[in-house]
């Protein structure tokens, strides 16, 4: 007779205990170097446990399954011309954001996982880490592989590893990325898997890619959410390692929220280029970003913060100003990317009728007053044919690298929120008090930001001019400028006939 | 702390492997929130959700593994109380 299958407790008990030991001929400390010097105090590793208690077997069977219902979806959705079926080719740009913005931040966090995986001195946080490596290389492969059906047929999707570490809007999300990678591994692990993973990351992957399905694409809904599958299992990681640490020593309680002060605004910041996706990109938004800004932070996250208040834990500084921001900063965004339309990598597009219609209508107390208007004078100067892109490079502010466009909302919506501190006999400038809270805390840090601007200006990015910098990114002609007139809007209207170039006219 | 229930929720992939989960859930706590979005489906219960097996197993009539939610989730928030019989939601 076999023996009866253990169970799910005993199994994972098997797996994360007893794997690990004191080391011998050589001290701890020296096997793992890095698990001290932030200040965080471990007391007893074996307090750690990973509630979805997932062991290897269980993981490979599932992870192996996701992989085979995406796989069949992208085989039918190339055999079936699937790209046909969108709401719009200017979609695409979201996608195109997508993959030179996001995609290579998965792979970030996998290099940044397989390093937790090696120099956690507790085996169960290892195998979790372990997990979550080969989880973010999948999905960085799977993104790839998905949208490399659209880079057969639009501009825009053909280097985005090249252009992730050159492009002006890139270094965005390359410079959080690369700030959580630079750190210890408990900062690494509360600013990915707790403020980025748990706090955020519904807003990327949950309103958006069902976005996706209500624009047609199909291939992007299925990676989107295979990924998500493996998200709620690196969210309830976040949650456990913040518990984890807190409970661990009283101590660690000023740095694990100093940490949550400055991931959560990190994050925030990105996660601009998300909300102008979500409600400009997107031809139809099943959500706004004001909405989803609701739902999965103010509802979600305050659920959250609550629960934690148990440990001393308060909610992350300038969440107030976050919430007030939702009414601005996708407008504010978009607005960027139209005015530097020439040197995007992707096509931008001025708001239509019905898509101002709704915008008016889920911002009622900002649209109207301050941001459409701005549109229509720019839908009258393309009509006249005296529409030009700036000429100018922007300011970008220091730690977050965004140009500052941000402004004052809750005092004056149309004054450009500036802050500026010294820094060894220089000045440094900043969008946001949170931002600025950041450098201060870790000047020498920052000061070695590569800011894309001033590279551009010392002459380390191709040359002086505009079109060397784009040949520098590997951006072509067809990449950039208005999607009406570009050579994926004329494929389009190739593919759909005359009744879609009636309705962008 | 207020005494309110806090929202918790688990969101599933809107297709066919999800129906049965979606249905043992609207049987076993009376007071979900259902709501259909685009491609995916919304749980919302005021401070605790739990997925047992006992019940999809009836509804499907095989063997489920309650580790194959993992197929199809989407997202989830609340603390997470998983074993052989139950997958749990709470906010403490």
């Amino acid at each position: 007779m076999t023996a009866k299958r253990l169970n799910l407790r005993k199994r994972y008990e098997l797996l994360t205990r007893g794997m690990g030991w004191e080391t011998t001929h050589q001290k701890m400390d020296d096997v793992f170097p890095y698990d001290t010097f932030e200040g965080i105090k471990i007391t007893d590793w074996d307090k750690w446990e990973d509630p979805f208690r997932l062991t290897m077997d269980a993981y490979w069977k599932f992870q192996a399954e996701k992989e085979r219902k995406l796989y069949a979806v992208i085989d039918s959705f190339a055999q079936n011309n699937g790209q046909t079926n969108l709401a719009d080719a200017s979609y695409l740009s979201a996608i195109k954001l997508f993959i030179t913005g996001v995609t290579p931040i998965e792979y970030a966090a996998h290099r940044g996982f397989a390093h937790l995986g090696r120099h956690f001195r507790g085996d169960g946080a290892r195998i979790a880490c372990q997990m979550q490596a080969i989880d973010e290389l999948r999905h960085q492969q799977t993104q790839v592989h998905t949208i490399s059906h659209y880079n057969k047929h639009f501009d825009g999707l053909h280097d985005p590893f090249h252009q992730f570490d050159r492009v002006w809007y890139l270094s965005v999300p390359k410079a959080f990325s690369e700030d959580a990678l630079s750190a210890g591994p408990f900062e690494f692990i509360t600013s990915i898997s707790f403020a980025f993973e748990y706090v955020l990351t519904n807003l990327l992957f949950v309103p958006f890619m069902s976005g996706a399905a209500y624009n047609g694409d199909m291939a992007t809904v299925t990676f989107g959410f295979s990924a998500q599958s493996d998200e709620s299992r690196h969210m309830t990681l976040g949650l456990e390692i913040i518990k984890f640490m807190l409970e661990q020593h009283e101590d660690n309680l000023p740095i694990v929220q100093r940490w949550m002060d400055k991931h959560f605004w990190r994050a925030y910041r990105l996660l601009a280029l998300v909300a102008t996706m979500q409600d400009y990109m997107l031809t139809n938004s099943p959500m706004s970003w004001k909405e989803a800004w609701e739902v999965y932070f103010v509802e979600n996250g305050g659920a959250l913060f609550e629960d934690l208040s148990r440990y001393g834990l308060r909610m992350p500084k300038y969440h107030e100003l976050a919430t007030a921001e939702a009414d601005h900063i996708s407008h504010q965004v978009w607005s960027v990317f139209c005015s530097l339309g020439n040197a995007t990598g992707f096509h931008t597009f001025l708001p239509t009728e019905e898509k101002m219609a709704w915008l008016s209508e889920k911002y009622p107390d900002t649209f109207d007053k301050y941001y459409r208007p701005r549109f229509e004078y720019w839908h009258q100067q393309q009509k006249d044919g005296t529409f030009e892109f700036q000429k100018g490079l922007p300011q970008l502010c220091q730690v977050c690298q965004i140009p500052m466009v941000f402004t004052e909302v809750q005092t004056d919506p149309m004054q450009i929120s500036y802050r500026v501190t010294e820094h060894g006999g220089d000045k440094y400038h900043f969008c946001s008090d949170g931002c600025k809270d950041i450098f201060e805390h870790e000047p020498e840090k920052y000061v070695q930001a590569w800011l894309p601007v001033h590279q551009i200006f010392q002459g380390n990015c191709g040359g002086e001019t505009l079109p060397e910098v784009l040949e520098w990114y590997k951006f072509t002609a067809e990449d950039s400028g208005n999607y009406i007139g570009s050579r994926d809007h004329a494929r389009w209207q190739e593919w759909k006939g005359a009744d879609v170039a009636v309705k962008q006219a | 702390m207020s005494n309110k229930k806090n929202t918790v929720f688990l969101i599933v992939q809107d297709n066919e492997d999800a129906r049965p989960i979606i249905d043992a859930v609207e049987q076993d706590n009376p007071e979900v929130n259902i709501q259909y979005q685009p491609g995916m489906v919304r749980m919302e219960g005021a401070g605790r959700l739990i997925v047992n097996r006992e019940t999809v197993e009836e509804s499907i009539g095989r063997d489920w593994d309650v580790q194959e939610l993992h197929l199809n989730l989407v997202s989830l928030a609340g603390n997470v109380d998983e074993d052989d019989d139950k997958f749990e939601l709470s906010w403490h």
